[in-house]
């Protein structure tokens, strides 16, 4: 009973471990890696944006300061999201 | 060959060969040898799942052909400690450790499977070198499958100072937070190797460091409870080795925590982040060292001392490599935005945070070796206590407390003077009504560090109350939301920064805790007989009467007390001493129970205002006179007659008690210490708990800004 559970254990390993070299591997391709780091900056960058707008509404920035930084977040948010839409574009042509 | 061996064996197997898999789809670029590695690390987590499984089933069992079973359970273990008594050997605490890591590591790495390209096949890579050596350390030198033939009929036990009900969950959370953070390491690793020292590998495994750094507080604050209430010292913390050794990773994890969001919003401390990471990597493995290695005295360390050369190779290992590949990355990792800081920013805030961080790590880790390093340099082995280490962390203590109220009032880049006194007027004004109040209250102004303390916290939760005030606030006025909505609304689309914030408060109410306690506690250690009376703290504690009891697995000999105040009763406690019977054949059937381990329950009356704590220590000897006589009539009693004999012992100190020493502490606001445990856990699972994901949509927007504008309302 013993050896028959070892051998079941064994192959269970075996094939789970082999599978990806017998058939086709599914993801993480270079667009797929690109769109997940660019989606994580983004999100990064939003959080960064509505941190700065409740630093200012709760009155640690200055309007001076908030606009400016808020204008140079807001420039990089839009240059991942152009390069989010580059690579999802990417993607779409070759699907 | 049994199926918990021949798991073992194979999971030594797939751990190496998953490495050598995954570092040669990297080199190669062959995806699919990448994905071989990373289910490599499923195949070892379900492989050391079904060992996990047979152990565990082994203890419910009873299984007594298993060494491990007999050594560490018996017939007569409560089934509660039955499931929990594999961690308390070392072969078992090695597969936990084992097993732990390979969940974890199944869970990241599923988690990031279609990100991090160039990373992932690297951090499995070094997550599958830890698989590789706790494997070799349970296939060759701690086995946990080691069988018995024959196998005896009955096991030695649980250890006594372990049957608590914290020690069923203790040790878990403390390796899942050693096994969390060898994650962040892994990936640190991967992002030096691959020059990828962006902060992608932060946001990847920032919820895992979060994790490790919230399973190994509990896991300690679970050890303080247990050593408070089981241990019967009247202490929560000793600075034990140990304790120690679970402390520095997860100072060295809040440091990265903080610095952590200094990196991702600036780009700055891309050095100091790594090493701090893989600084907390280290000390994890460090700390399972101390445990398992016995190279330093602890009250904890139950194992023996055969893995401290394994163990010491492996963490210079560590060292070494960890040195080597930051000395050649260091291009890599100088900050290309570095600007200077604001004095009046987050950013400088978290890096003052960071110095008296890494500064109290020193101190406990200098502390904690210092008998290694005093028989290195002198030949003699000197220690160092409570007061040295107190005389240092106090301060350092002060100023994290008084930090992490000032971080929160700060906007990132630049504050303006305006608005920093605006800021801190409110909770500066609070922290000081508190000191003044409790000047007033009767709280000697001589016991200055209690009152910075207390200070240090009252404006640490006025700050955090002030920033949820101003919160909801804006979100009133943008909403027009009643206030507990705009509460949850503001913590919902902040689950970050409000989670942190009440970590900052749990953090402040165990500082309250350990402050008060520390500073106003009363102890006495009194010799009663029944009818007298003790005081302490104000409170009188008379002793009533004697208790006993025989159970199958101890004796348990005891008190009852009775606490009052001003004549008022507050409580009755009972207290008692337990002893379990040593496996010295020779000392008789009565005298093996007194000659073996022996275990404390205190009589405790809990409570937010303090504690009232007391442990019975019987006088043993007095009875030593009738024990030695029944043993020499009946040298070979067993079953019930020796459960007879017992009894008529017991009995008879219940009838005529000699006199007893009891420990008697009131010690204000210990409970404020768990609460504070309690309200940080609950704050950093609000922290970790994902975000809505943004809905992907491809929108032709007219002008980008405006789709700025959706997604952000959105997200």
């Amino acid at each position: 009973m013993q050896f028959v559970l070892v051998m079941l254990v064994l192959c269970g390993a075996t094939a789970l471990m082999a599978s990806p070299l017998y058939s086709k591997v599914r993801g993480a391709d270079g667009q797929d890696a690109e769109e997940a780091a660019l989606e994580a900056a983004r999100d990064a960058k939003f959080r960064e944006i509505r941190d700065a707008e409740l630093d200012f509404r709760t009155g640690k920035l200055s309007r001076d300061d908030y606009r400016a930084l808020d204008s140079t977040l807001r420039a990089e948010a839009i240059d991942l999201l152009r390069r989010l839409d580059a690579v999802r574009g990417h993607e779409e042509q070759a699907a | 060959m049994t199926l918990g061996r021949a798991c073992l064996f194979l999971a030594l197997a797939i751990a190496p060969i998953g490495a050598i898999a995954s570092i040669y789809g990297a080199r190669t670029g062959r995806r699919e040898w990448v994905a071989v590695g990373r289910r490599s690390v499923y195949a070892l987590a379900a492989v050391l799942t079904v060992a996990f499984a047979v152990l565990e089933s082994a203890f419910l069992r009873s299984d007594f052909s298993f060494e491990v079973v007999t050594t560490h359970s018996s017939i007569a273990t409560p089934f509660f400690y039955k499931a929990a008594a594999m961690w308390s050997s070392q072969e078992g605490s090695l597969l936990l450790w084992m097993w732990l890591l390979s969940l974890w590591s199944s869970l990241v790495l599923f988690l990031t499977r279609r990100s991090l390209r160039e990373l992932a096949p690297y951090a499995t890579a070094v997550l599958l070198g830890f698989a590789t050596f706790f494997g070799a350390l349970v296939v060759f030198m701690a086995n946990p499958f080691q069988l018995l033939d024959p196998a005896p009929s009955d096991g030695t036990g649980l250890q006594p100072l372990l049957r608590h009900p914290s020690m069923m969950i203790h040790p878990p959370m403390l390796y899942s937070g050693y096994t969390l953070f060898t994650v962040p390491f892994a990936f640190a690793v991967a992002a030096l190797i691959t020059r990828r020292t962006d902060a992608a590998w932060i946001r990847a495994t920032r919820r895992f460091g979060l994790a490790a750094w919230t399973f190994l507080g509990i896991g300690i604050l679970l050890g303080a409870r247990w050593s408070w209430s089981e241990l019967g010292w009247g202490g929560y913390w000793a600075w034990d080795p140990v304790e120690n050794a679970a402390l520095m990773p997860w100072l060295a994890g809040t440091a990265f925590l903080h610095s952590f969001m200094v990196q991702e919003k600036r780009g700055l401390l891309k050095l100091w982040n790594v090493c701090l990471v893989l600084g907390a990597g280290i000390l994890a493995i460090l700390g399972t060292f101390l445990v398992r290695s016995g190279i330093l005295q602890s009250i904890h360390a139950f194992g023996g001392s055969t893995l401290g050369k394994p163990f010491l190779g492996f963490i210079a290992l560590l060292v070494l490599g960890s040195v080597a590949l930051v000395m050649s990355r260091r291009d890599d990792l100088r900050s290309p935005e570095a600007r200077s800081y604001s004095p009046l920013s987050r950013e400088s805030i978290f890096l003052m945070n960071n110095v008296l961080l890494v500064g109290l790590c020193f101190v406990i880790f200098w502390g904690t070796f210092f008998p290694l390093i005093s028989e290195a340099v002198t030949g003699n082995k000197a220690s160092v206590g409570p007061p040295w280490f107190d005389r240092y962390t106090v301060p350092l203590a002060i100023g994290l407390v008084f930090f992490s109220g000032l971080g929160p009032l700060l906007a990132w880049r630049k504050t303006t003077l305006a608005g920093a006194r605006r800021s801190l007027q409110g909770p500066a004004l609070f922290a000081l009504v508190v000191v003044v109040l409790l000047i007033v209250l009767g709280v000697p102004a001589g016991k200055w560090t209690a009152l910075a303390l207390f200070g240090g916290a009252a404006f640490a939760i006025g700050s955090v109350v002030q920033e949820l005030w101003r919160g909801v606030s804006v979100r009133r006025a943008q909403a027009a939301e009643s206030p507990p909505v705009a509460l949850v609304s503001i913590v919902r689309r902040n689950r970050r920064r409000y989670g942190g914030y009440i970590v900052h408060v749990g953090i402040a109410l165990l500082f309250v805790g350990v402050g008060a306690s520390a500073a106003f506690q009363h102890v006495r250690d009194v010799r009663l007989s029944p009818g007298q009376t003790a005081r302490v703290g104000g409170y009188d504690v008379h002793y009533v009467r004697a208790t006993s009891s025989v159970g199958p697995e101890k004796v348990s000999l005891g008190a009852v007390l009775d606490v009052s105040k001003g004549g008022k009763h507050v409580s009755t406690l009972r207290t008692t001493r337990g002893y379990y019977p040593s496996s010295d054949p020779t000392a008789g059937p009565v005298g093996q129970y007194f000659d073996g381990d022996s275990t404390t329950e205190v009589g405790l009356k809990a409570g937010l205002r303090r504690d009232i704590w007391t442990a019975v220590q019987p006088d043993i000897g007095a009875m030593q006179k009738m024990v030695d006589g029944i043993d020499k009539r009946f040298p070979l009693a067993q079953g019930d007659t020796q459960r007879f004999l017992l009894t008529a012992v017991s009995q008879r100190y219940v009838v005529a008690p000699p006199p007893a020493v009891f420990r008697l502490i009131v010690s204000p606001m210990v409970e404020w210490i768990w609460l504070g445990g309690i309200v940080l856990g609950l704050g950093a699972l609000i922290a970790i708990w994902p975000p809505p994901r943004a809905q992907r949509r491809h929108v032709v927007a007219p002008s980008w800004s405006a789709r700025l504008g959706r997604e952000l309302s959105r997200a």
